[in-house]
């Protein structure tokens, strides 16, 4: 699984970076992490607001640090 | 009638004039000091004002949060691609009021906007807008000046984002944006409707962020503004910054423009300042332009337009500000606000 975090680097990307490898370990699977910063990739994604996660290239949230319960479910 | 519950509503609701004196009996029994005097003004001001900011902002910042649950850049941008000319700029201003983003989403916001082919001018009436007329500052000028002189703040902020669009559109400025922007594919994205509960779960959650960000700010604000109060001298102030001297509005703005980060601490202080004799006006441009330009954002945005659209976009805005100042203070000369 690869799990893209989509942000210019900001506090709330970090957060959500953090919470996302915490939904990982909780659930015990093997996960890729990468950070996507270049607005060019991140627009591609049709993101506008950031930070976004996207998941094997499936966009599942933009605009908000997601809890890590939140980010177990689109996992 | 209406006047009584007119007044009734700004003194009791939006200013909480019980409040008030709740604090004051507090000031006075509890610790002893008269609110007539330099300390214990102070100390009333500060407990009073940091208790209804803390109220008025937790509730209307959530009730204005659940209203933009309805409007999300991406359905923006679907309703501005559609419109031309001054009324994608009036439109663009108006969406750029109620659309929610945090200034590190400036840029991909920009992007999705230009590289679908939202008319750049429009693009600016928004991002114009969007900043002046923020949520908190909305709710402290309400419960510190009343509903008339917000009323006009938000009308002052429209209009400045609109015309700042407009002169954009009008000078056809696309060759100052950088060319990548315009070769972007962006892919559209589908944003699915959101339920009852998760829009009370994405009002909840913006409160509480809005709120971790600018508290502390408010509470510096607050702090400066019960110290003024007991030891600005009112004559200085006024014989600077009054209703008398016709530059005062202009050295207000200009001031302002580089305290951009703790915006929102100046809403308390703008309070004291008028009670000292400050025009209302020449306060609230020192207001708008604490955050109405952010350096920060500037420099998020350098990334896609090139320098000198982003001077164009800051002169805009700044002689817009400077323009709301003395027309608010005009009104204010004719007993109007």
């Amino acid at each position: 699984m690869i799990i893209k975090i989509l942000g210019s680097g900001c506090a709330n990307c970090k957060k959500l970076e953090e919470n996302a490898k915490k939904a990982v370990a909780e659930l015990g699977i093997e996960a890729n992490f990468e950070k996507v910063t270049d607005y060019k990739d991140i627009v591609s994604y049709g993101v506008m607001r950031t930070p976004a996660l996207v998941v094997d290239e499936v966009l599942k949230a933009s605009g908000s640090v997601l809890s890590v319960e939140d980010i177990k479910k689109y996992l | 009638m209406s006047v009584f519950i007119n007044s009734w509503f700004n003194d009791q609701i939006l200013k909480m004039d019980w409040l008030s004196e709740l604090i004051k009996l507090l000031v006075e029994k509890v610790f002893k000091l008269s609110v007539e005097d330099k300390v214990g003004a102070g100390v009333h001001f500060f407990i009073y004002d940091t208790i209804k900011i803390i109220i008025l902002l937790s509730i209307m910042i959530f009730m204005i949060s659940y209203i933009r649950s309805y409007f999300p850049p991406e359905k923006t941008k679907v309703m501005l691609e559609k419109v031309k000319g001054i009324r994608g700029n009036i439109l663009g201003a108006l969406l750029g009021v109620v659309t929610p983003f945090c200034s590190c989403s400036s840029v991909p916001i920009f992007i999705g906007f230009v590289s679908s082919g939202v008319n750049l001018g429009a693009t600016f009436s928004f991002l114009i807008a969007s900043p002046i007329i923020n949520e908190a500052a909305f709710i402290l000028l309400l419960s510190k000046f009343g509903w008339k002189v917000t009323l006009i703040y938000v009308i002052a902020g429209l209009l400045i984002g609109i015309i700042g669009g407009y002169i954009i559109d009008k000078f056809h400025l696309e060759k100052y944006v950088e060319s990548f922007v315009y070769d972007i594919d962006a892919k559209e994205t589908i944003v699915p409707d959101m339920s009852q509960k998760q829009r009370f779960h994405f009002a909840s959650t913006e409160t509480k962020s809005i709120f971790k960000r600018v508290y502390l700010w408010i509470l510096i604000g607050i702090g400066i503004g019960a110290f003024m109060h007991g030891w600005l001298p009112d004559d200085y102030l006024v014989k600077v910054a009054g209703p008398e001297n016709p530059l005062a509005v202009i050295i207000a703005t200009i001031m302002a423009v580089p305290l951009y980060s703790n915006a929102l601490s100046t809403l308390p202080l703008a309070e004291v300042l008028v009670d000292k004799g400050m025009a209302i006006g020449t306060s609230m441009s020192f207001v708008m332009a604490t955050t109405a330009l952010s350096l920060p954002e500037m420099m998020l945005l350098r990334r896609v337009i090139k320098s000198k659209l982003i001077w164009i976009f800051i002169v805009i805005t700044t002689i817009g500000i400077i323009f709301m100042g003395y027309l608010f203070n005009v009104l204010e000369l004719y007993n109007l606000i």
